[in-house]
């Protein structure tokens, strides 16, 4: 780059997160770290009262996620007609308006409903699923999580709209086993079945072998002239089929339109309470991936949930409840098959071995 | 085959990538979403994805922008480069509509008018712009108080929940924290050049709705050491209201360490000596049971999901710490640098910190950061025998010595 050139680039301002008070409710400002309690009057609203006796009503609404600047700016405009003028977004891609004036709320309400916005997602609901990008975007995906999650949503929407479940239900979906959509209680997760597909003539090019080689974690990669060229080869015998190769490789394809299956996971709690913190366990896997409404992963999530539904006490999140009931009980109660593919033999797999006469009839 | 998630009651994605193709005023947002459209539906038609990665940054920093160049680029030309700007969001992620309104208004003129609030990892996500449009892009929202996030092997763009801006269990100033820690390492956010990479999540409480212990490489956790402040009325009636039976099987027996009993009087006592602070309690009851007011954090070091070597969640590295004085804050950020520092020492490529503190031990990275041992840092003490203990009586002496410092200044 020329000096010329170098000056007229503009250097950027190292300013990091911005601060949120800028941005923040009046009254929340006002009122910071001065909460006394909050009460839940109905589904998608919360009450916080400070100590000052000051109250601050949130509104609670699930989206696309995927925002278009229309929708985004219907969504300042409902913001300043009929809040406040603040708004936040919750870690499951929610918005959420606060505002000072409890008579705010039903219009508030209406005019989101109007606008096709779904107003829930609190207390005991099954919020929002958190997703990835999948192919919209990703250089990695196995399936679209923006599409699969629009479906499930579809059919999950009045738990949305409700609290009808025994605690809250958190669930994610992920393009890929790198798993960004995170732990939750329901988690609907690529797993792929077959090892890579190898372009020999691309790796030499396109990856950097060692690192590749490395990345495996169970070491299956080694590096191999193929047709005269410096490639790679997997010991498809050793292949867990992770996927890890793929990112640093593009030419170890391991999407595949058959192949790469979906997984259900339960269980995963970020919460300490009543327990320390869980991941989530593997119920379901081989489901197929089938665009573009995923309707055999739903209907094993559907499953899931009316049997935890009925069968939960109040508070028990799914591990907790999984916990009392055994898992037996769990697979009797939700007929999905136990296989040997459940029997973790991973490092440190063994601690989640029945290691005690404790046996369920 | 993507019109069918058009139908539906939930708010549709795919309606909105119309809406920019079929009225946005702007030609080239019609055209780009238009070829994302066709390129999106070729996926769903043969289940595979076509974006591959590439390198695109601005001028000055390493990385925050996740490129993407179509491998179908001759079908769908005008979305052939589609990248994703990160950009940090306000902490708490708190937003007024006027920041959004031109948030979007700069967006419109340089991407395809596709965001998303946010990543996973907690960023603002501009999906779509070409490699000359990020560059300004970034500019004109940069001069008004916006800055990449992290990509690549970095510290990455760090979250707080709402904390202390509405929720009554918050026990620190989460945005605070949250700020100090990250905008620290903007040189290690900006030019990539750390193992792996490298997160921060602020919860105001052992709650962790920002699933700091599953997801962060460093996880800060508000807590308090003294007592759950309790109004016994608001306790009674709530008693009167669910019933002594619905108290006793959702709150008593849930407690983890049978720290709570119901009294005779419907009244509750707690054994705060054994309350290990998991906010069951104050869950079901906000009303009745609050947070003690010696508040203060746990720090968890070492979270992350499957690769390489497996799950792991954070663990303890510090119990307990004050955040009042600037000195505690100052000793926050030190933990940081020390940690991330001694990770860019010592790790592998492409290892996390949890995985390195898994391959050399915890008390190697604890001796490394210059953090004595704890009880608390472990569920429960060495079951295997195969430990080399000839310095037993020289540690032994600094857990006593320790102990009588305790006591001096108590």
């Amino acid at each position: 780059m020329s000096e010329e050139k170098k000056q007229e680039m503009r250097a950027p301002i190292e300013t990091g997160a911005p601060d949120g008070f800028q941005y923040m409710h009046p009254t929340m400002r006002k009122n910071y770290g001065q909460w006394q309690y909050h009460e839940h009057p109905k589904p998608g609203v919360l009450k916080h009262v400070a100590k000052s006796g000051e109250e601050i009503w949130t509104v609670r609404a699930g989206t696309q996620r995927i925002l278009d600047v229309f929708t985004l700016r219907t969504l300042c405009d409902i913001g300043d007609k009929y809040a406040d003028g603040y708004v936040r977004f919750t870690i499951r891609s929610n918005i959420e308006y606060m505002i000072k004036d409890a008579d705010k709320v039903e219009p508030l309400i209406e005019a989101l409903e109007k606008e096709g916005f779904v107003v829930g997602g609190t207390k005991n609901s099954v919020a929002m699923i958190s997703h990835t990008q999948g192919w919209l975007h990703c250089d990695i995906p196995g399936t679209d999580a923006s599409g699969v999650v629009k479906a499930m949503m579809d059919e999950l929407i009045d738990e949305f709209k409700g609290n009808e479940m025994p605690n809250r239900v958190h669930m994610t979906t992920s393009c890929c086993q790198i798993n960004c959509g995170g732990q939750g209680d329901i988690a609907i997760n690529i797993q792929h079945t077959k090892p890579p597909k190898i372009n020999h003539d691309l790796v030499s090019n396109v990856c950097e072998r060692p690192s590749v080689v490395a990345r495996c974690p169970v070491a299956a990669i080694r590096p191999a002239m193929v047709n005269g060229k410096a490639s790679l080869e997997v010991d498809e015998k050793k292949c867990i089929c992770c996927g890890a190769c793929f990112p640093p490789c593009p030419p170890m394809q391991i999407n595949d339109p058959e192949h790469s299956k979906l997984a259900i996971w339960v269980g995963g709690n970020h919460s300490n309470a009543r327990g320390k913190p869980t991941f989530q366990k593997l119920v379901a896997a081989g489901i197929p991936n089938n665009p573009p409404r995923w309707p055999e992963a739903t209907a094993i999530v559907k499953r899931i949930l009316k049997v935890y539904k009925e069968d939960a006490k109040d508070w028990e999140r799914i591990n907790d409840w999984v916990e009392r009931i055994g898992w037996p009980r769990f697979f009797e109660l939700t007929e999905l098959p136990f296989t040997k593919f459940h029997i973790d033999n991973w490092r440190g797999g063994r601690k989640t071995l029945n290691s005690s006469a404790y046996v369920r009839f | 085959m993507i019109d069918e998630l058009e139908n539906g009651p939930w708010p549709s994605f795919i309606s909105g990538i119309k809406r920019l193709r079929d009225n946005h005023p702007e030609e080239r947002i019609n055209e780009m979403t238009n070829d994302l459209l066709g390129q999106l539906e070729h996926s769903y038609e043969t289940r595979k994805g076509y974006w591959k990665g590439g390198t695109v940054s601005v001028y000055g920093y390493g990385g925050g922008i996740i490129p993407r160049f179509s491998e179908v680029g001759d079908a769908f030309p005008k979305s052939k480069e589609f990248h994703t700007l990160r950009v940090q969001p306000p902490a708490g992620n708190f937003y007024t509509t006027d920041i959004l309104r031109r948030l979007a208004d700069s967006w419109e003129k340089y991407g395809s008018g596709l965001v998303t609030f946010h990543g996973q990892t907690g960023n603002i996500m501009f999906i779509g712009s070409t490699t000359e449009h990020t560059q300004h892009f970034f500019d004109e929202i940069n001069d008004y108080g916006f800055d990449l996030g992290g990509a690549g092997p970095c510290v990455r763009t760090a979250m707080a929940c709402v904390g202390a801006g509405r929720c009554e269990m918050s026990n620190l100033n989460e945005q605070k924290a949250m700020r100090l820690l990250v905008n620290n390492f903007m040189d290690d956010m900006h030019r990539p050049a750390l193992p792996y990479k490298f997160k921060f999540k602020v919860s105001g409480c052992a709650n962790d709705c920002m699933n700091s212990i599953e997801r962060a490489d460093m996880s800060v956790i508000g807590t308090w050491r003294d007592d759950i402040q309790v109004n016994q009325e608001e306790f009674k009636k709530y008693v009167s209201l669910k019933g002594r039976k619905y108290v006793i099987d959702n709150i008593v027996t849930r407690c983890p360490t049978n720290a709570i009993s119901l009294n005779d009087d419907d009244s509750v006592v707690i054994d705060n000596q054994n309350c290990v602070k998991c906010m069951h309690c104050l869950n079901v009851v906000p009303k009745a049971l609050h947070p003690g007011d010696d508040k203060g954090v746990t720090i968890l070091i070492g979270g992350k999901r499957t690769l390489k070597i497996g799950d792991l969640m954070g663990t303890v590295i510090v119990p307990f710490m004050k955040l009042e004085t600037d000195e505690d804050w100052e000793r926050l950020v030190e933990i940081a640098e020390e940690s991330i520092d001694f990770w860019a020492d010592n790790a592998l490529e492409h290892e996390r910190c949890g995985e390195m503190i898994e391959r050399i031990g915890l008390v190697n990275f604890l001796e490394g950061i210059g953090v004595d041992v704890d009880p608390n840092m472990v569920a429960n003490p060495r079951e295997s025998s195969y430990v080399r203990t000839d310095e037993w009586d020289d540690e032994a002496v600094k857990w006593y010595e320790k102990a009588d410092a305790k006591k001096e200044t108590a």
